[in-house]
């Protein structure tokens, strides 16, 4: 009984997988970036500005429960994520390395 | 082993021309080539000491939210987390570094940090316990976000204007936090039992430090057009907490406010027990080398 | 997963083959080898423990920060692992795994994270450290990986690579400001080479004689190079930038020879890094203690935003009914 309770608990506070798509300001379709876990859409959301766009205004967010996807199955041989854009790094500053030391 | 796989490091290190630094980190003085001066008619000394305020408000629950790192009940939430303790530093950093400007005395962010004695912070005791647990954050969270953000909505139009710059550029980060804290508050309120119960009993916990964030300041009293006058926060303020309270289906807590000391506290610098033990964990490396740079 | 006939099967294995030979990449959907999604699996799920654990040892030092700026650099620095964890996490996912149950692994020591994470962070000299030896030692690990046979771990690889470098660069910066600074500091500095250089060195892993795998997972394309060969490209790397740093490393048999045209140095003691490995390190416990206790004492968190979400979701269509 004891290992029933906590099988549930387990599976009540276990948050769902959601898939994160973004379109940049200038992109024009949304791409396939990776995902998240969250409780619900909009908790997804708000986790999918900060850990996908650093916040960053103007980036069109779309999060789906990866339950709620249909793929198609693996023996057709192409491949289902497209490659992601990648717009989610962050941008260098400058930091005062003189420029003869190597590989850095 | 070729190259290439390190000419593919290179290429990952190469300048864009996005210079956006969303977390003030590629500074080393906030305030670079910015017109500090106070403005005429506009007492220095308050000034200064008014900024060191907010500021220090800032830096020390800042501090309190960093000790959550690697702690936050979700992966997810360390991220939200670390955003919010960041954005708070940097507006830290912002008004320490306008203080020091307005005080004239050469003192910059780094010496007023972590070189000033407990009696010489300025910031509302409120930001200084740690919170016991999850639900201690989100409400704090809560009631700082959103008495802040009210605030600094005021600020925007500030005489001052690097303080109005401060205050505008705030108000959309406060405007996150204190929309994270309430939403955190109204599934903990409205989630399970027990998480319902840990909030009402955060929010007793918390409720006592919640009335001098409106308590007549008079420093911001000798800065007519450039402070704000805490008092006037308290209507908008409560309006955003009754409103998440009742979506919380939480109860808004009673009992008497923290007592000051002989009529003073925070602002005044008369602190909580607890500000002497996050100086000395804030300052303990900075004191321990004082002449050094870093 | 329902069983294809054989023939189907063998279709699958060649044209996996082949997406391999041919330098591709196998995405989710792909069939693999169950030996081959088991493996990398494990590989990303390692790396993804990592970067979380690897969020303590540089916390350590956020709220002592001698500057507002180094504090907001480090703290950056450690949100961006947070970051990292979670981007390897989504990419093991994608291959079937679930995030809860790699927690649980790594909780119950079933999956492991990088020993190096096992030492202490004594000084702050160590924040600078760790981004210059840590984070060198990690990206020369990690950029071949960006070519990884596996699709999102390549992807996930070249977001992380990015911010590494950056990381690196400043972990270095700091160690330069120290060694231009006082005494007390270049001593600081000093000692922390010292504790680190070796560990470092151990990041890459057992010499590539006493690392049974390395043959399969080459041929898979999940390592492209060896133990020994990404050891030595990181030795060739960093004593230059040691000696412009003003450090001597703990070695006395580091020296250049022109004939190999690479660094000779002195034997890394494997009973430490097994001892590491097997738990026994100086902070092993300590880390997989705290990453339990925040899951653990998260526990009634999660489970309330769940039940908020079910409440809401209900009242939602009661409203729509």
């Amino acid at each position: 009984m004891m290992a029933e309770t906590q099988t549930e608990d387990q599976v009540r506070s276990d948050w769902p997988l959601y898939e994160v798509f973004l379109r940049g300001k200038r992109g024009l379709n949304h791409v396939h970036v990776g995902s998240l876990h969250a409780a619900d859409a909009q908790m997804a959301l708000r986790h999918a500005r900060d850990l996908y766009t650093r916040r960053n205004e103007g980036v069109s967010i779309w999060v789906v429960a990866a339950r709620d996807i249909t793929a198609s199955s693996p023996d057709e041989k192409d491949p289902f994520f497209a490659p992601s854009g990648d717009k989610v790094y962050r941008h260098p500053t400058f930091y005062d390395i003189p420029a003869d030391v190597p590989h850095m | 082993m070729t190259d290439d796989d390190f000419d593919a490091y290179r290429s990952l290190s190469e300048e864009t021309d996005d210079h956006r630094w969303a977390f003030g980190t590629g500074f080393s003085d906030p305030l670079e080539g910015i017109d500090t001066a106070v403005p005429a008619g506009v007492d220095g000394a308050a000034l200064a000491s008014y900024c060191l305020g907010l500021g220090d408000d800032a830096l020390i629950y800042s501090h309190r939210l960093q000790q959550w790192v690697t702690r936050m009940p979700e992966l997810e939430e360390e991220t939200a987390l670390a955003n919010i303790a960041l954005d708070l530093l940097g507006q830290a950093r912002l008004l320490l570094s306008r203080a020091g400007r307005a005080e004239g005395a050469g003192r910059d962010e780094d010496q007023l940090a972590f070189f000033r004695t407990e009696g010489e912070f300025r910031n509302v005791r409120l930001v200084e316990p740690a919170d016991a647990d999850f639900a201690e954050l989100a409400g704090r969270l809560l009631i700082f976000s959103a008495w802040r953000l009210a605030l600094f909505g005021r600020l925007t139009g500030s005489a001052d204007p690097l303080l109005a710059a401060i205050a505008g550029q705030g108000v959309k980060e406060l405007t996150y936090h204190r929309d994270y804290a309430a939403q955190w508050v109204i599934r903990l309120g409205d989630g399970t039992e027990l998480s319902h119960a840990r909030m009402q009993a955060a929010l007793g916990v918390i409720w006592p430090l919640t009335d001098e964030l409106f308590r007549a300041d008079a420093v911001a009293a000798r800065l007519p057009g450039v402070a704000a006058d805490p008092a006037t926060l308290r209507a908008e303020v409560d309006e955003v907490l009754d409103a998440v309270l009742a979506a919380a289906t939480l109860d808004r807590p009673g009992g008497a406010p923290l007592a000051p000391v002989a009529g003073r506290a925070g602002r005044e610098g008369v602190h909580t027990e607890a500000l002497g033990y996050v100086l000395a964990e804030l300052q303990s490396v900075a004191r321990a080398h004082p002449d050094a740079t870093w | 997963m329902t069983a294809l006939p054989d023939e189907v099967t063998d279709d699958l294995r060649t044209h996996f083959d082949d997406t391999i030979d041919r330098g591709r990449r196998i995405e989710p959907r792909d069939w693999m080898p169950d030996a081959y999604r088991a493996t990398m699996i494990r590989q990303i799920a390692q790396h993804a423990h990592s970067e979380i654990i690897g969020m303590q040892p540089e916390g350590n030092w956020i709220t002592r920060a001698p500057s507002l700026r180094r504090k907001a650099i480090l703290l950056a620095k450690v949100q961006d692992e947070a970051g990292h964890g979670m981007y390897l996490y989504s990419a093991a996912e994608t291959l079937g795994a679930d995030r809860a149950d790699l927690t649980d692994r790594l909780l119950h020591g079933r999956q492991k994270y990088s020993s190096i994470f096992n030492y202490p962070t004594l000084t702050y000299a160590d924040v600078g450290v760790i981004g210059w030896l840590v984070d060198g030692a990690a990206i020369c690990n990690q950029v071949p990986l960006c070519r990884s046979s596996y699709g999102p771990y390549a992807r996930a690889m070249v977001r992380i690579c990015k911010e590494e470098s950056f990381h690196q660069r400043q972990g270095y910066e700091l160690l330069m400001t120290m060694m231009r600074g006082s005494v007390a500091q270049r001593a600081m500095v000093q000692d922390a080479t010292n504790r680190f250089w070796w560990p470092s060195l151990m990041m890459f892993g057992p010499p590539d004689d006493q690392s049974p795998n390395t043959a399969q997972s080459m041929a898979w394309g999940i390592k492209r190079h060896t133990n020994d060969e990404l050891r030595q490209r990181f030795v060739d790397m960093t004593v230059p930038q040691a000696d412009k740093l003003g450090v001597s490393l703990p070695d006395p048999d580091l020296k250049w020879d022109a004939e190999r045209g690479h660094y000779d140095f002195g034997p890394v003691d494997w009973d430490e890094f097994m001892a590491v490995v097997k738990g026994n390190g100086p902070c092993n416990a300590q880390r997989i203690e705290r990453r339990k206790a925040a899951h653990e004492d998260g526990a009634w968190v999660r489970d309330a935003a769940c039940a908020h979400a079910a409440k809401a979701a209900a009242r939602e269509k009661a409203q729509a009914a």
